[in-house]
C-alpha cells in the first residue's frame, strides 16, 4: 500500500512518508521470512536506502523554503514546487541528495551491493516485491521528481554523462557478475542491475524514444524479472536449493515449467516477439540520436545478456538428469499456473502489439521533456540572498556575522 | 476571570497547579506514614491511584488557567500558554511515567510512599522551572527537582548500580549547580535584577558593550542548564545514573527533567536574554554538533539495552537544540512538540525494557530481547513502535518532530545543523533496528516466562503508542496548539542603541553602565 502511496503521491510529503514506510514492512518480509543471511540482509536493504532518504528530505525541506521565501506560502504541493526556480548551483546540491535517494533504489552502480543481498535473502514473495515495484520507485522518482526539480543540473553535460556512464557500467558489470553466479537466484538478481542500467540510460538519453523505452522497459522488467523470481522460487520450494549445478534435464520432468522459463528467460535477453525487446530498442534508438557511443555499448549488454540467460536455461531445463532427486519433481500445479498465466500473456503482448502502451506514454513524454529543457534554460544563475552558511562555524564571542 | 493580583488569592490562582501537586504530596506523604505504622511494610494500594488522581487534578487546574486574564506579566512566574504547554508535557510524563511504574516497584519491593511524594515533587519543580522568568526562581526550581530525582536515582539501595549512579548523579549535579548560581550571580551584577522580564534594555547593553559580567554570566548559565539536559560534554554522569536508576524513574528522569530543562533553556536563554544571542547561540551550537554525533557513535557499542537508551536520549538533546539554537519561532514550537513526542517515547521504552529485564534487572542485553516479538506481541509491538518513533520513522510523532526541527534549522539558515540531525539520524537507525531484529529475526533463548504486566501499565503503554501514532498520523491539532504556545514568547527586543558601541571591557560595575 505504501507502494502505491509512492506513486500516487503529488505531495512531497506525502511521497517521502509514503516512500519511508514501505522500508519497514520489507526489513519485516526480508528479515522473517528470508534465507539464511537474513538479517545482515535486511539491514543492509534499509540503511542503504535510508541514508539516501534523509538526505533527500532535507533537500525537500530546503526546496519548502525556498519556495516559502519566494512565495510566501508553505507548500509541499509538487504541482506548486515544481515551479519554483533554483540558482543553478544550488539546484546541483539538491539533485545530488535527490539523485542519491533515488539512486539507491535504482540501484545505480556503486550504491547497488545491496541489491543482491537482499533478493537472495528475501522469499519469493519479497523478491517479486522488490524486483517488480520497489526498484521502480527509483527510476519514477528520476523521472517525476529529480528531472523537472532540477532541469538545469540533470541536463548538464557532466550530470548526463556521469548517470549515462553509472548506466552503462551497471548493464555490463551486471551481465558479467550475472553470468558467474552458481546461484540462479543470485543471476537473476544481477540482471536486474544489468536492466535498470539500460531504464537509467534511456530516461537520461533525455529523447522521447529513450523515455518512453525507459517507462516500458520498467514494466517489463517487472514482469519478466517478477516472473524469473517466481520460477527459481518454484524449484527451491521443491528442492530447497538454487544452486544450478543441482539441476538438469529437468524439462522432461517438468514440461510447462520449462516452456515458462524459456520465454520469460527469452524475454529477459530481449529476443524480438517479446517485451523486453521493445523496451531495449526503444531505448538504444533514443539514445543513439544524442550519445551514440553510450549506445554501441550499451547493445553489448543484449548480447552478454544472452551469455548468462542462456547457459542457465540449459543447464537448468536440458541435457541428463543426473541426480536422482530431480526425477521426481512435480510440474506446476494450477496455483503456480495462474500465478504465472498474466505475466506470461503480457510478456508476449508487449512484445507483439506494444502500440497500446507507448500511445499511452508517448504525449505525456513530449510534454514533460519539452517541460525539462525549457525549464533547464531558464534556471536562474543566482538568486536573491538565501543564506545557506555550509561554513557557519560560530566561535565564542565572535560574531561572525559582522 | 480577571488576575490582577488585587488580593492575595490571585497569587494562589496562578499557581493553581503547582500548589495542587503540592497538596497531594503532602497528604501522601502524611497518610503513607500514618498507614505503614499500623500495617505492612508496603503502602496501601491507593497510593499510587491517589497520586495519578492529583496529577490529573493539577493537569485540570493548568487547563483551566488558559481561561484566565493576565493583565500584568512582569511576574517571576510567566503566565502564558507556553507555561501551560510545558506543564502539560510535564504532568502527562509525570502521570504515565507512575501508571508505568507499579509493575516495577510491586516487582522490587520499592512499593513506599516516599517515592510518590518525590515524584510529586520533582514534578512541582519542573513545572516551576519550565515556568520561571526569574533566576531565583530558576535556581530554587531546579534544585527541588534536582534534589528529588538524586534520591530517586538512589531509591533501589540494595542495588549497588542504584547507589552509585545516584552518587555520581549528585556530585556531578551540585557541580552543575555551582556553576548555574555563579552565573546568575554574575548576571545579577551585570543588570541589577534577577527578573529577566524587568532587564532587557541591561541586558541587550550589556551585550551590546560585550560586558564580561554579563558574557560570562550567560556563558555559566548555559553551561549548567547545559548539565541538566546532559549536553555533550557535560553528560559524563547520565549513562551511569540513568543505568543505576529503577527504570521507571530512568525514564521519568529522562522525560521530565529534559522538558523542565529545555523549557526553561527556551523561555530564559531564547526569549529573556535573546539580545545576548551571539554568545548562547554560538555555544549552544557547538553543543548541538557535538550531542547529536558523540552519543549516537557510543550507543552503537552497547549491549546493555538500557545504557543505549540513556545514550540515546542524549542524543535527543542534541535534536532538541537544534530547535534551539534556530532561536525562530519555529525553533521553539518544533522543541516543544519534540519534547511532548519524546517524552512519551523514550517513557515507554524503558517501560518496555524493565518487564525483560526481569527481577532485579538481570536480562537487560541485547540477547535477552531475541524471540520477544514472538512471545509477547503486544509488548513487542509496542517497543517497535518506541524505537521506530525515537530513530524518527514515519508514521510517528518523532518522524513529525524531527522534520519540524529540520524545517526550523533550514529556516534559519543553519544546514549543517540540518545535514548533522540527519545524518546522526541516520547512525542512530542501526542501534534502533538492532533492538527490532532481536526481537523478530532470533530464535527466542531458554528462559523464564516474562511477568504480565498489569492494568495500569497497559493502560499506560498503550496510551503512550497510541499518543505518538496519532501524533505522526494526524499531528495538526498538535502542531497548531505548540505554535500557538510558543507565539506568545516574543524574544526581548531593544531598539537599536543610539550611544556608540563601546570595544569590549571588562567592568566591575553592577550596572554596566559607567
Amino acid at each position: 500500500m505504501a507502494m502505491l502511496g509512492v506513486f500516487v503521491a503529488l505531495d512531497l510529503f506525502l511521497f517521502f512518508v509514503f516512500w519511508e514506510i514501505m522500508l519497514i514492512p520489507m526489513y519485516f518480509i526480508i528479515g522473517v521470512w528470508g534465507g539464511k543471511r537474513r538479517i545482515y540482509a535486511a539491514v543492509k536493504f534499509f540503511l542503504f536506502t535510508a541514508i539516501g532518504s534523509l538526505l533527500m528530505l532535507v533537500a525537500i525541506v530546503v526546496m519548502v523554503y525556498l519556495y516559502y521565501r519566494q512565495f510566501g506560502v508553505i507548500t509541499f504541493a509538487y504541482n506548486e514546487i515544481v515551479q519554483l526556480p533554483i540558482a543553478r548551483d544550488l539546484q546541483f546540491w539538491l539533485f545530488a541528495a535527490f539523485a542519491l535517494a533515488f539512486a539507491i533504489k535504482v540501484p545505480l552502480f556503486p550504491v547497488h551491493t545491496w541489491l543482491p543481498d537482499a533478493h537472495v535473502e528475501a522469499p519469493t514473495a519479497g523478491s517479486v516485491i522488490l524486483a517488480g515495484v520497489l526498484l521502480k520507485m527509483g527510476t519514477y522518482g528520476f523521472l517525476r521528481f529529480a528531472l523537472p526539480f532540477f532541469s538545469h543540473a540533470a541536463t548538464s553535460t557532466a550530470v548526463v554523462n556521469t548517470v549515462i556512464l553509472l548506466g552503462l557500467i551497471g548493464i555490463i558489470y551486471g551481465a558479467w557478475v550475472a553470468a558467474v553466479q552458481p546461484d540462479a537466484k543470485k543471476l537473476v538478481a544481477y540482471t536486474s542491475i544489468a536492466h535498470l542500467g539500460f531504464v537509467m540510460l534511456g530516461l537520461f538519453a533525455l529523447t522521447s524514444q529513450g523515455v518512453q523505452g525507459g517507462i516500458l522497459q520498467m514494466v517489463n522488467h517487472g514482469i519478466s524479472t517478477g516472473a524469473l523470481f517466481l520460477l527459481v522460487g518454484m524449484l527451491y520450494e521443491r528442492r530447497h536449493t538454487r544452486l544450478i549445478e543441482d539441476f538438469g534435464g529437468i524439462a522432461k520432468v517438468m514440461p510447462v515449467f520449462a516452456a515458462s522459463f524459456v520465454l520469460v528467460g527469452l524475454s529477459s535477453i530481449g529476443l524480438p516477439g517479446t517485451n523486453g525487446f521493445v523496451g531495449e530498442f526503444l531505448i538504444l534508438l533514443g539514445t543513439f540520436r544524442k550519445h551514440p557511443v553510450a549506445a554501441f555499448l550499451a547493445a553489448t549488454g543484449v548480447i552478454f545478456a544472452a551469455a548468462y540467460m542462456l547457459p542457465m536455461v540449459q543447464r537448468i531445463l536440458y541435457g541428463k538428469i543426473d541426480r536422482e532427486e530431480n526425477r521426481k519433481l512435480v510440474d506446476i500445479n494450477v496455483r503456480e499456473r495462474i500465478v504465472l498465466l498474466p505475466a506470461l500473456a503480457m510478456i508476449l503482448v508487449i512484445g507483439v502489439f506494444p502500440q497500446p502502451f507507448l500511445a499511452r506514454t508517448s504525449a505525456s513524454v513530449d510534454a514533460l521533456i519539452d517541460q525539462i529543457e525549457q525549464r533547464a534554460s531558464r534556471a536562474p544563475a543566482a538568486m536573491e540572498p538565501v543564506e545557506f552558511r555550509f561554513d557557519r562555524m560560530p566561535i565564542y564571542g565572535i560574531d561572525v556575522s559582522e | 476571570m480577571t488576575l490582577d493580583f488585587s488580593s492575595q488569592l490571585h497569587y494562589l490562582w496562578a499557581l493553581l497547579p503547582e500548589a495542587t501537586l503540592t497538596l497531594v504530596a503532602l497528604i501522601v506523604l502524611v497518610a503513607d506514614v500514618w498507614q505503614r505504622g499500623s500495617r505492612s511494610e508496603q503502602s496501601g494500594r491507593w497510593v499510587g491511584p491517589a497520586t495519578i488522581a492529583g496529577v490529573l487534578l493539577a493537569a485540570a487546574a493548568n487547563a483551566w488557567l488558559l481561561t484566565l486574564d493576565v493583565p500584568a506579566r512582569n511576574a517571576m512566574i510567566a503566565m502564558d500558554a507556553f507555561r501551560v504547554a510545558t506543564n502539560f508535557i510535564i504532568l502527562g510524563a509525570t502521570a504515565v511515567g507512575l501508571l508505568l511504574s507499579f509493575d516495577y516497584l510491586d516487582r522490587e519491593g520499592l512499593h513506599i510512599g516516599e517515592y510518590y511524594f518525590l515524584v510529586l515533587m520533582a514534578a512541582i519543580g519542573m513545572m516551576l522551572l519550565a515556568g520561571s522568568r526569574d533566576l531565583i526562581v530558576v535556581f530554587i526550581s531546579l534544585e527541588l527537582m534536582s534534589l528529588s530525582v538524586y534520591v530517586l536515582t538512589g531509591l533501589n539501595r540494595r542495588d549497588p548500580r542504584s547507589s552509585e549512579g545516584a552518587l555520581k548523579y549528585f556530585l556531578m549535579g551540585a557541580f552543575a549547580s555551582a556553576f548555574l548560581l555563579y552565573g546568575i550571580a554574575l548576571i545579577f551584577g551585570a543588570v541589577g535584577s534577577t527578573n529577566l522580564a524587568l532587564v532587557a534594555p541591561e541586558v541587550a547593553r550589556g551585550a551590546a558593550e560585550r560586558n564580561f559580567l554579563l558574557l560570562a554570566g550567560v556563558t555559566l548559565l548555559v553551561v549548567g542548564f547545559g548539565f541538566k539536559i546532559s549536553a555533550v560534554p557535560f553528560h559524563m554522569w547520565t549513562p551511569d545514573a540513568y543505568e543505576g536508576a529503577p527504570t521507571p524513574v530512568t525514564g521519568f528522569m529522562a522525560a521530565g527533567v529534559k522538558a523542565a530543562g529545555f523549557a526553561a533553556i527556551v523561555r530564559i536563554v531564547t526569549v529573556e536574554l535573546a539580545p545576548a544571542a551571539p554568545v548562547w547561540q554560538a555555544i549552544l551550537w557547538w553543543l548541538a554538533v557535538l550531542t547529536m554525533i558523540v552519543p549516537n557513535i557510543i550507543a552503537l557499542a552497547q549491549d546493555s539495552v538500557k545504557r543505549m537508551l540513556a545514550y540515546s536520549s542524549v542524543a535527543h538533546a542534541g535534536y532538541l537544540l537544534v530547535g534551539v539554537v534556530s532561536a525562530s519561532a519555529l525553533g521553539r514550537s518544533a522543541a516543544v512538540f519534540y519534547l511532548a513526542v519524546y517524552a512519551l517515547m523514550t517513557l515507554g521504552a524503558f517501560a518496555v525494557v524493565y518487564v525483560v529485564a526481569g527481577k532485579g534487572d538481570e536480562a537487560g542485553t541485547l540477547s535477552d530481547f531475541r524471540g520477544l516479538g514472538w512471545r509477547r506481541p503486544l509488548l513487542g509491538a509496542l517497543l517497535v513502535v518506541f524505537l521506530l518513533s525515537l530513530a524518527g520513522f514515519p508514521p510517528t510523532g518523532g518522524f513529525v518532530g524531527k522534520l519540524y526541527l529540520l524545517s526550523a534549522a533550514v529556516e534559519a539558515g543553519e544546514l549543517a545543523l540540518a545535514v548533522t540531525l540527519v545524518l546522526t539520524s541516520f547512525v542512530s537507525y542501526y542501534y534502533y533496528l538492532r533492538v527490532i531484529w532481536k526481537m523478530y529475526f532470533e530464535e527466542a533463548p531458554e528462559r523464564a516466562p516474562l511477568a504480565k504486566p498489569g492494568v495500569a501499565y497497559r493502560v499506560g503503554a498503550i496510551a503512550a503508542a497510541a499518543a505518538i501514532l496519532v501524533a505522526g498520523i494526524f499531528p495538526g491539532p498538535a502542531l497548531r496548539a505548540v505554535e500557538r504556545a510558543s507565539s506568545e514568547l516574543v524574544p526581548r527586543q531593544v531598539a537599536p542603541l543610539e550611544t556608540p558601541v563601546a570595544p569590549m571591557r571588562v567592568s566591575t560595575d553592577p550596572a554596566g553602565q559607567t
